[in-house]
């Protein structure tokens, strides 16, 4: 069985799935309960300074909703804790006594003035806590006062408050990302010149989920008001993907630490986190979903998949993807595929030709009972027909061998690769020696 | 003494009320709006999709199963009704199996369809309990037909018709109005008096009168609707039934399976109707099926469906053959009627086994008897009181196009019409599409 223990920025936990900051880890008992469960460990909802923040006392959480009311995405207008701090501290310190093998970082959001930070951060480190990640990503109410996403958005401040904490504290320092931003490279770098340690990222999506039509107010609603939440769950997936990527295959942030975060609902999902440069993942929306239960599969899902694709330790699989994630302009234009349907496997649904016909590029012909081929003189190899097609692996994308005839364009598939920096349509090729 | 299962002879209270009352529940109930949700997400919204095809209705299935996802659900089940005014009992009663269901692509990619039929249901039936008439008329033309059946065909005509502003007289032999929805159809299929909440649902569009007790030959001349009305639409049904030919059909417990069923559905006690020990019900259609699943329904203990060709010959369909011997109904393929044996009542019937000799079925010489005190009838219906001016084809009055008939200004649809299968719903459809050619010679 693959070792899945991990290790991250100094970080010990038997295998690589955290909690993260958020409501499942809000409390000593859900907490112990997690441990109890199989995670690796938490990653303790944020702690501010005292006085302690209120939350609202109506729906804190919308939803957005596939077939048979499958959770896709959830938003939520949940502040930090709003406990008082020692009380935060002292069931830290609890936790953390009695499972000295996981891992508990203390999430923290307090103003952006260093006396602050130097107040409560030696607290923090007398729990016995293994790091402390800053929450520079929440991305509703705090973020008016100045703290979370307001911090996240300005690359200046997080590179001062991440210096402050590593003067501060001998803890790992994490700084957790708000994807609200255009281009996420600027504040990991500036994470990454403050002296963190590490990143881990995305903190939710800005977001309203519904508008109630009968109300006119978003959801969810209080007293007939909405607020924008942040999303998370398996929706903003692809968004975190991306920016985990960027990050990775950045010359001026390669090699920093990553915990990704954003939709990890299955064992594939962190995988697949872990591919493109991720350390470990951290979990929210899938168990506030399913229970803590699910750490199960996890974890017997990504060690038989370990196995079976022969890498023996967590740290072997990370990164993996990472230089195959390249920009459009180096993709292979000389490769070339053509669609192609299997007649034994197609249920005749149409749904290949009405989105080929009506939406792409009239490549697929319907003939008499309903036969559906594909044209290859007119295919683009957009692959649209394969991701609507209902039946798994009926289309498939089936690349053209070199020396042969592209019937849309006439022109000999070439073996050698070719881009668009060469291509003669772009203005600014350099001609190929 | 109270009878049961075992009480010899033709008798009725073979099971206690509440027995009765659950073996004639709804044979497929209502969908919730949850379990609505989730059937509709199955639909693949096929391009040109064979379901629609399937349809003699031609209901755009696709889009209404869409609306319901898109919580839509009242103009989903404008939709249908735009297409089948009787898309409620459809629902209800159409073969679904082999129509819209059978052409589903996921029956052929997992044998388990979107289950359209419930999901019209879901649909008609949650626009109906808002007691919701989703048309309304065209401002009136001064014109006058006069529709003879109130069945589905007449009920569907007569809707079209009203919908385009003419002014419709309907007239039907029975005391109520519906036809086979009301007399011909198993009752497990259309509880709670379905048939006539659907009649009135349908008049609400007004311009349409109703007169019962009214036939084509007996208070009703051909002649004299033609002389009095612009046009006439015929949908009488098949009033007659087809004889046994066999030996003893006159005998006491011999009855047809269509008035079985009609004293069945017009019965408000199901304990007071009369059911044998041993039924034995003679044909293959939906008509056998219905009769014998419910004279099973009924307490009777031995049922036994005879039918004298194959099963693939069978009419009823795959599905109603599952559901007969699903409710303890016997099957016998290949056997034809010889004679109905007893002393004054039926005690048993003779079989003789047949075989298909190139295309004509005959008797192997082989026969059996099967213990009988109540024989039911189910051979096919025939059409009856048509005036002899009338062209007739294969039994049924010969219709060209939209059902126009061989006289001028008279048009006809459903089973008395040529054409089509005996269906409800394609009653409706040549209901619908005889009224658009009547409005279309009326405008021209």
């Amino acid at each position: 069985m693959a070792d899945l223990s991990s290790n991250f920025v100094g970080i010990k936990s038997p295998n690589p799935f955290w909690l993260a900051s958020a409501p499942p880890t809000d409390k000593e008992y859900n907490v112990r309960r997690a441990f109890e469960a199989g995670w690796g460990g938490v990653v303790w909802k944020t702690l501010g300074l005292d006085p302690h923040i209120v939350n609202v006392n109506g729906p804190r959480y919308g939803v957005v909703y596939g077939a048979d009311r499958r959770v896709l995405g959830i938003n939520n207008i949940e502040l930090i804790t709003d406990r008082p701090l020692q009380t935060n501290l002292d069931e830290i310190t609890a936790v953390k006594r009695d499972y000295p093998d996981r891992a508990v970082v203390v999430s923290l959001m307090v103003p952006c003035e260093e006396p602050c930070w130097n107040e409560i951060l030696p607290k923090v480190e007398a729990t016995g806590a293994d790091g402390i990640e800053l929450n520079f990503g929440c991305p509703h109410g705090m973020s008016e006062r100045g703290m979370g996403a307001a911090v996240g958005q300005v690359p200046e401040y997080i590179e001062m408050v991440a210096r402050w904490c590593k003067a501060a504290t001998q803890m790992p320092v994490i700084v957790k990302l708000t994807p609200n931003i255009t281009d996420i490279r600027y504040p990991a770098r500036a994470a990454k010149a403050g002296g963190a340690d590490a990143v881990s990222l995305i903190n939710t999506v800005s977001s309203i989920t519904s508008v109630n039509l009968d109300t006119m107010s978003p959801e969810p609603s209080i007293d007939g008001k909405g607020s924008h939440g942040g999303y998370c769950g398996a929706a903003v997936k692809p968004i975190a993907l991306n920016m985990v990527a960027e990050i990775a295959r950045d010359a001026e942030t390669a090699g920093l630490p990553i915990s990704g975060i954003g939709g990890v609902t299955t064992w594939r999902d962190a995988a697949e986190f872990l591919a493109l440069g991720a350390g470990n993942v951290q979990v929210c929306t899938a168990a506030m979903v399913y229970g803590f239960e699910i750490v199960k599969e996890l974890k017997v899902g990504l060690s038989d998949w370990m196995d079976s694709a022969g890498y023996d330790s967590v740290a072997a699989v990370t990164g993996r993807a990472v230089p195959n994630v390249t920009d459009w302009q180096y993709l292979n234009l000389n490769y070339i595929a053509k669609a192609k349907i299997n007649q034994d496997a197609c249920i005749k649904c149409g749904r290949c030709y009405a989105a080929c016909e009506d939406t792409s590029h009239q490549a697929i012909s319907m003939g008499e009972g309903r036969v559906f081929e594909v044209i290859d003189e007119e295919c683009v190899a957009c692959n649209l027909c394969v991701d609507v097609c209902p039946v798994e692996d009926c289309i498939t994308m089936e690349q053209m061998a070199p020396g042969t005839v592209d019937p849309r364009t006439g022109k000999v598939v070439e073996e050698e690769y070719a881009n668009w920096t060469t291509h003669p349509n772009n203005p600014a090729a350099q001609a190929a020696e | 003494m109270a009878n049961d299962q075992w009480t010899p002879g033709v008798v009725s209270g073979r099971l206690p009320a509440d027995q009765l009352a659950e073996n004639f529940g709804d044979l497929h109930p209502l969908m919730d709006a949850h379990e609505a949700l989730v059937a509709a997400d199955r639909c693949y919204f096929c391009y040109d999709a064979p379901c629609v095809t399937a349809c003699p209705t031609s209901i755009d299935i696709p889009l209404f199963i869409r609306q319901i996802s898109a919580d839509g659900t009242e103009g989903a089940a404008k939709t249908i009704l735009e297409q089948n005014i009787l898309g409620g009992m459809c629902a209800r009663v159409c073969p679904t199996e082999t129509l819209c269901e059978e052409a589903c692509v996921r029956e052929a990619a997992e044998g388990k369809p979107v289950e359209i039929g419930r999901l019209q249901r879901f649909a008609t039936d949650t626009l109906m309990a808002r007691g919701v008439h989703p048309f309304s008329r065209a401002a009136t033309t001064g014109r006058r037909i006069a529709v003879v059946g109130a069945g589905p065909a007449g009920l569907s005509c007569a809707h079209r018709l009203a919908m385009h502003g003419h002014d419709v007289a309907m007239y039907d032999a029975r005391a109520k109005s519906g036809g086979l929805n009301e007399y011909g159809i198993a009752s497990y299929k259309t509880v709670d008096g379905f048939a006539q909440v659907e009649v009135d649902w349908l008049m609400k569009i007004g311009g349409i009168t109703v007169e019962h007790g009214k036939a084509l030959g007996d208070a009703l001349t051909l002649d004299g609707l033609s002389g009095e009305f612009d046009a006439v639409f015929l949908g009488i049904g098949l009033g007659g039934v087809n004889a046994l030919r066999a030996t003893g059909e006159d005998k006491e417990g011999v009855d047809d399976a269509v008035n079985f069923i009609s004293e069945l559905r017009q019965a408000s006690d199901l304990s007071s109707l009369s059911v044998g020990r041993n039924v034995v019900v003679i044909g293959g259609g939906m008509t056998a099926v219905d009769a014998a699943v419910q004279s099973k329904l009924l307490g009777a203990e031995n049922v036994t469906m005879v039918y004298r060709r194959g099963k693939d010959r069978m009419s009823a369909s795959e599905w109603e053959q599952d559901l007969a011997a699903q409710k303890g109904v016997r099957i016998i393929y290949g056997a034809m009627p010889v004679a109905v044996h007893g002393n004054g009542a039926a005690q048993d019937v003779e079989f003789e086994y047949t075989r298909d000799a190139g295309g004509k079925l005959e008797g192997t010489g082989e026969t059996f008897r099967i213990p009988a005190d109540q024989v039911l009838k189910a051979i096919g219906q025939t059409l009856d009181g048509v005036p002899d001016d009338l062209e007739i084809s294969g039994g049924k009055i010969a219709i060209s196009g939209a059902g126009r008939t061989s006289l001028e200004g008279v048009w006809a649809g459903g089973d008395c019409a040529a054409g089509g299968d005996d269906l409800t719903v394609t009653a409706v459809a040549e209901g619908r599409d005889a009224a658009e050619d009547i409005h279309q010679a009326l405008s021209a």
